[in-house]
């Protein structure tokens, strides 16, 4: 085959590809970055190449608020979901025979199967005043009133976290069950203790799927609207709920556009961060 | 109608034209319509379906910014009906996108008569759009745990005896409507400058309150006792519940309370204009009223009058059938306001929800 055939045939099996993402990715942003650049006068869009929405996000504290609070919850969730599903995907491992460990994979992300927002409201239940969790500590003794748990970041963040623990958990559990036994030997023989392979040979081997994890946690959570809608009482708005409020109240899709493309710059940012920590270049 | 620039015109027509490319196109023994939570009830829409041969296909919306929003983004004839806020009726009207209805051929004699609401559903005296659901924003209480007298004055909710019991309905337009009745400004006098005066009375009701929820949020916060009082609330958030607790109440305050109404329209383009009307008179028929009033996503007062006869006597005591004639009386009707004051009503909001 000649090299301008070949590289026909390469076009050619490239194009679908391109095809796509040119209508589903570039052509939605380059509208995206357009309208962000629009000015809204009225309850019109009017055509202009104007920073002013960008500069308003900023400066306008209710609004620049809406990134920090997003900020917030998705550092707490990640590292909170890291602390919990790192655990967990170790005693599936290493500590559930190989038989069950399937059986026990499936237990683990069966809460995966039901609705996103039913899980929502239900969690809205259990950390009600009069819930499962209140009902407990009462019941023991622990408090004399009960808390206030619903409509609070606390609520957002557990709604949060109940989802991102299971992803997580796959994440590292695939990462676990790659490692070769060999290396914990070597260490032994090395003379590190359990904490010190640990430490030294198995966190860092596992730090990849930990990352990944951790980015999809944090790229996923950063773009949520329904759970802190649903769980946060409407006492801080995140920012994907500022851009819902642009669209469905307001109408301002310049507003809207800025946002979402601010939102777009910081999981990027994020992403960035994540390849140099690992040294992914070519991800 | 939202401008955009040509280049973009163009780009967005691209990609919807190859989303379409998989699309069927709109059938004519279906209708489209573009609705609220309450008009999708299956005991509301299959009579119709069953009685015409047809179907209905439902997409529900909230708030009038969304519903324009989903217009802009659709091909002419797309939509064949629209539930609409009564007052945002000549705002969507003035795009040109709302066909004109023969009165004539609509039971409007047996409305309530302050429903027909000539002034928001006619333009130049013909009709685009006609009332088929109304109700109060409110307040809404748990009379297990709230003095019921009390809830006949607003500023009892300022008074302190219910810090942290209290939930926001999460639409800045009733409740900021509200303030200003409790501030002694009727709704149709709200401006900048009164607006303003809500700033702190806004705030020191949010410093009071547990939360600010939209209507399941707030009806499940009202339901499971996270709150005592629903700030914004009214029959169409307790009446659904008042089965499993009747101490779920609602009333109108002294100071009086916001009307709410939606409307029902013909879009200009619809694809399916006969089909479109038959479905604007069953909804407003007695029978239509009877089931949209009692829906299961939220109940509210039919605007035909006549719809009384099908709903049950315990139906029309939740809806307070029989006090309507003196709530019409100290109720006013939503803010209408212009986009500089809206704008500035959402920034309060937003301030206020931030802070």
């Amino acid at each position: 085959m000649d090299r301008a055939r070949e590289a026909r045939m390469g076009w050619a099996l490239v194009a679908p590809a391109l095809l796509w993402l040119t209508a589903f990715f570039v052509l939605p942003f380059a509208i995206m970055v357009g309208l962000s650049l629009s000015r809204f006068v009225g309850r019109e869009v009017v055509p202009a190449l104007s920073l002013d929405n960008y500069i308003r996000f900023f400066t306008e504290p209710s609004l620049f608020r809406g990134l920090v609070v997003s900020l917030e919850i998705t550092a707490m969730v990640t590292v909170v979901s890291v602390v919990l599903a790192y655990p967990l995907a170790w005693i599936i491992a290493f500590q559930v025979p190989r038989n069950w460990q399937r059986l026990v994979l499936v237990l683990t992300i069966l809460p995966f199967w039901t609705s996103y927002v039913v899980r929502s409201y239900a969690w809205l239940l259990v950390l009600g005043q009069g819930g499962v969790v209140n009902g407990a500590l009462m019941g023991l003794g622990v408090i004399d009133a009960p808390l206030s748990l619903s409509a609070t970041r606390f609520a957002t963040v557990t709604g949060f976290v109940h989802f991102f623990v299971m992803l997580l958990t796959l994440t590292i559990y695939a990462n676990l069950v790659q490692l070769s036994p060999n290396y914990a030997r070597a260490a032994a023989d090395l003379g590190a203790g359990r904490f010190a392979t640990f430490r030294h040979v198995i966190l860092p081997l596992t730090l990849p799927g930990v990352m990944t994890g951790a980015f999809l946690t944090f790229v996923l959570c950063m773009g949520d609207y329904i759970t802190p809608q649903i769980l946060g009482g409407g006492n801080e708005l995140t920012l994907p709920q500022l851009i819902m409020m642009q669209l469905g109240r307001r109408g301002d899709f310049p507003m809207a556009s800025a946002m979402a493309i601010i939102l777009m710059a910081v999981v990027t940012l994020a992403y960035l961060a994540c390849a140099r920590f690992l040294r992914l270049e070519r991800v | 109608m939202p401008r955009f620039p040509s280049s973009l015109r163009l780009t967005a027509l691209a990609s919807t034209a190859l989303v379409a490319l998989g699309a069927a196109p709109a059938a004519a023994d279906s209708l489209n319509a573009l609705v609220w939570c309450d008009n999708t009830d299956p005991d509301l829409i299959r009579p119709f379906e069953e009685e015409h041969g047809v179907r209905v296909n439902l997409r529900e919306y909230e708030g009038t910014a969304a519903g324009l929003a989903i217009l802009d983004q659709s091909r002419p004839g797309d939509w064949d009906v629209m539930v609409i806020d009564a007052v945002d009726v000549h705002r969507v009207a003035e795009r040109g996108l709302l066909a004109p209805l023969p009165a004539d051929e609509l039971p409007l004699g047996d409305f309530f008569p302050d429903l027909v609401m000539e002034d928001l559903n006619a333009i130049d005296g013909e009709f685009v759009a006609v009332t088929q659901k109304y109700g109060y924003n409110t307040v809404s209480f748990n009379r297990a745990n709230v003095d019921a007298e009390a809830m006949e004055d607003l500023s009892s909710l300022f008074s302190g005896d219910h810090d942290g019991r209290i939930a926001i309905y999460d639409y800045y337009l009733p409740v900021l409507g509200m303030l200003a009745l409790n501030a002694g400004i009727d709704t149709a006098d709200l401006d900048l400058e009164a607006l303003e005066t809500l700033r702190e009375p806004l705030m020191d009701l949010r410093a009071r309150a547990r939360q600010v929820s939209e209507v399941v949020a707030a009806q499940t916060a009202l339901a499971v006792g996270e709150v005592d009082i629903v700030f914004g609330g009214g029959e169409w958030l307790t009446a659904v519940l008042a089965e499993e607790n009747p101490d779920l109440d609602w009333t109108i305050p002294e100071q009086g309370a916001v009307l709410w109404a939606q409307s029902i329209a013909v879009l200009a383009d619809s694809a399916n204009p006969d089909l479109a009307l038959e479905f604007v008179k069953y909804i407003s028929s007695p029978e239509g009223q009877a089931r949209l009033a009692t829906s299961s996503c939220y109940w509210g007062m039919p605007a035909n009058a006549a719809a009384g006869e099908i709903l049950t006597d315990d139906q029309r005591a939740v809806l307070r059938w029989d006090e309507q004639e003196d709530f019409l009386t100290r109720v006013q009707r939503y803010p209408v306001p212009d986009a500089d004051l809206d704008a500035a009503m959402q920034d309060l909001w937003t301030d206020m929800l931030q802070n």
